[in-house]
């Protein structure tokens, strides 16, 4: 039996995605006798031209780590599809946009300003800002086009699986890559990976019915370790966030930050966190209300922290 | 003269109580008070029940405002259903002007079942205000030009 090809892309991503397979360890030396790494441009010498000469549909599984923020990302995006049997959104990024997906938030020009102007440590009194195409003596040059706006890799191509985290944490990639190679798939479309039960079943930490009268950012107070962090006034995303991570997050008192994504059937995970959030306010009259609804200082990187690009309004307005 | 042909005629969804706002609204109908066709009414069962997602997805589908209108407080059906309104409706308020969304497109208010004229001139207002802030247009204008 020929073993299964499995090809690794990173697009607009941190590269947490890589070291988390890497994190697998004995196991990942071990898969090397099961499966043949036919693309990974992070870890291993191969050539955009390598996939591109591949007949279509030659690799068998492909893990699409990141968000699509440039037209780099695209292509890549549109080369793995054609050239997969599979194709895995991996990770936060491809998955629901991620963190380079608050980039919503502005768009190309004031993301421009801010990296070669405005920040503190940039020294450009030229004002020279990347361009796609530049005539230098010894020829032409090219950059990739940066998009306005960051989408997932579902809005792209067509995508067969997800599998939420930021990282995807270790035992779960082992499992995901266990069901894959026996051959046993899920539905298309299917989250793999994760549970389809909220956070909230699997953290440890002791919940009552208590009301918070005030919110606190992180670094305003020291949690209690042994009690809801919600109850104790910290935004956790944990009620509008899928569990399967373990609450590992919680473990180090550090409230859940909502990376595993929605839970099933909800469409917007930004704006059940919104409820959930204020079906603990204790204030009745709107005046109090309105307090603690303002002490939410960013409700977008608080509630889309990861899931901007994949929510229903996916950008700002300008 | 106004062209009635070219001017921009908002589309606004609304999230009616059944037991307040929604029979205000019928109540307008009935006494046959005139006010603007904009509105398309939902009923629901309380507006402590409008889902976040809902008001979201009706601004990302193409609406350009939304009206979530329920009982006084005090006067809810379910105690204290629209207290929970309120509690959401601040959060969202303040997520959707992070959007760029304007705060005359997404409205809360109280109209009970004996309001008729009231939710007339609501829906009136409305209109006219989201009228003259012009089409929201979200995945053309925002989404796919940005």
């Amino acid at each position: 039996m020929t073993k299964p090809k499995i090809a690794f892309n990173w697009a607009s991503s941190c590269g947490g995605c890589e070291i988390a397979i890497l994190e697998l360890g004995t196991e990942l030396v071990e898969l090397q006798d099961k499966i043949d790494i036919v693309f990974w441009p992070v870890a291993l010498d191969f050539k955009y031209s390598d996939l591109e000469t591949m007949p279509d549909k030659n690799v068998d599984v492909t893990f699409f780590n990141g968000a699509i923020q440039t037209s780099e990302n695209e292509h890549l995006a549109q080369l793995l599809r054609a050239k997969s049997k599979i194709l895995i959104a991996f990770g936060s990024c491809a998955h629901m946009g991620g963190i380079p997906a608050l980039a919503n938030t502005k768009n190309k020009e004031q993301i421009f300003n801010s990296c070669y102007e405005e920040t503190p440590t940039t020294d450009n009194p030229q004002n020279i800002t990347p361009l796609t195409k530049f005539s230098a003596p010894e020829g032409e040059l090219s950059l990739p086009e940066f998009y306005n706006t960051v989408r997932t890799l579902r809005e792209v191509v067509d995508v067969d699986y997800y599998v939420p985290g930021c990282p995807p944490v270790g035992p779960q990639i082992a499992k995901v890559v266990e069901t894959i190679l026996s051959g046993a798939l899920p539905p298309k479309g299917a989250v793999l990976g994760a549970s389809d039960k909220s956070l909230c079943h699997e953290c440890k930490l002791e919940k009552t019915d208590r009301k918070v009268s005030k919110l606190m950012r992180t670094y305003e107070t020291i949690p209690d370790p042994k009690r809801c962090l919600l109850e104790q006034g910290i935004i956790c995303m944990g009620p509008a966030t899928r569990g399967g991570c373990g609450a590992i997050c919680l473990d180090a008192n550090s409230p859940c930050r909502g990376c595993y994504g929605p839970l099933p059937n909800v469409i917007d995970q930004g704006a059940k966190m919104l409820s959930a959030l204020s079906s603990v306010f204790d204030a009745e009259s709107e005046e109090d209300i309105q307090k603690l609804a303002d002490s939410v200082v960013d409700p977008i990187g608080t509630f889309y922290r990861f899931g901007l690009a994949q929510s229903l309004l996916k950008r700002t307005k300008e | 003269m106004i062209d009635l042909d070219t001017r921009f005629e908002p589309k606004i969804v609304g999230f009616l109580c059944r037991w307040c706002a929604y029979t205000g609204a019928d109540l307008a109908g009935l006494s046959r008070i005139i006010y603007p066709p904009n509105i398309t009414p939902i009923r629901v069962n309380c507006s402590g029940r409008v889902d976040p997602q809902l008001v979201l997805k009706a601004l990302a589908a193409g609406a350009d405002g939304v009206l979530i209108a329920g009982c006084h407080p005090g006067d809810c059906h379910y105690i204290n259903g629209n207290v929970k309104t309120i509690r959401r409706f601040k959060l969202l308020q303040s997520l959707l002007e992070q959007f760029g969304i304007e705060k005359e497109r997404v409205r809360l208010e109280w109209v009970s079942a004996s309001e008729g004229a009231r939710y007339a001139s609501i829906v009136e207002s409305m209109t006219e205000d989201i009228r003259s802030l012009g089409p929201l247009n979200w995945k053309q204008e925002v989404v796919i030009q940005a």
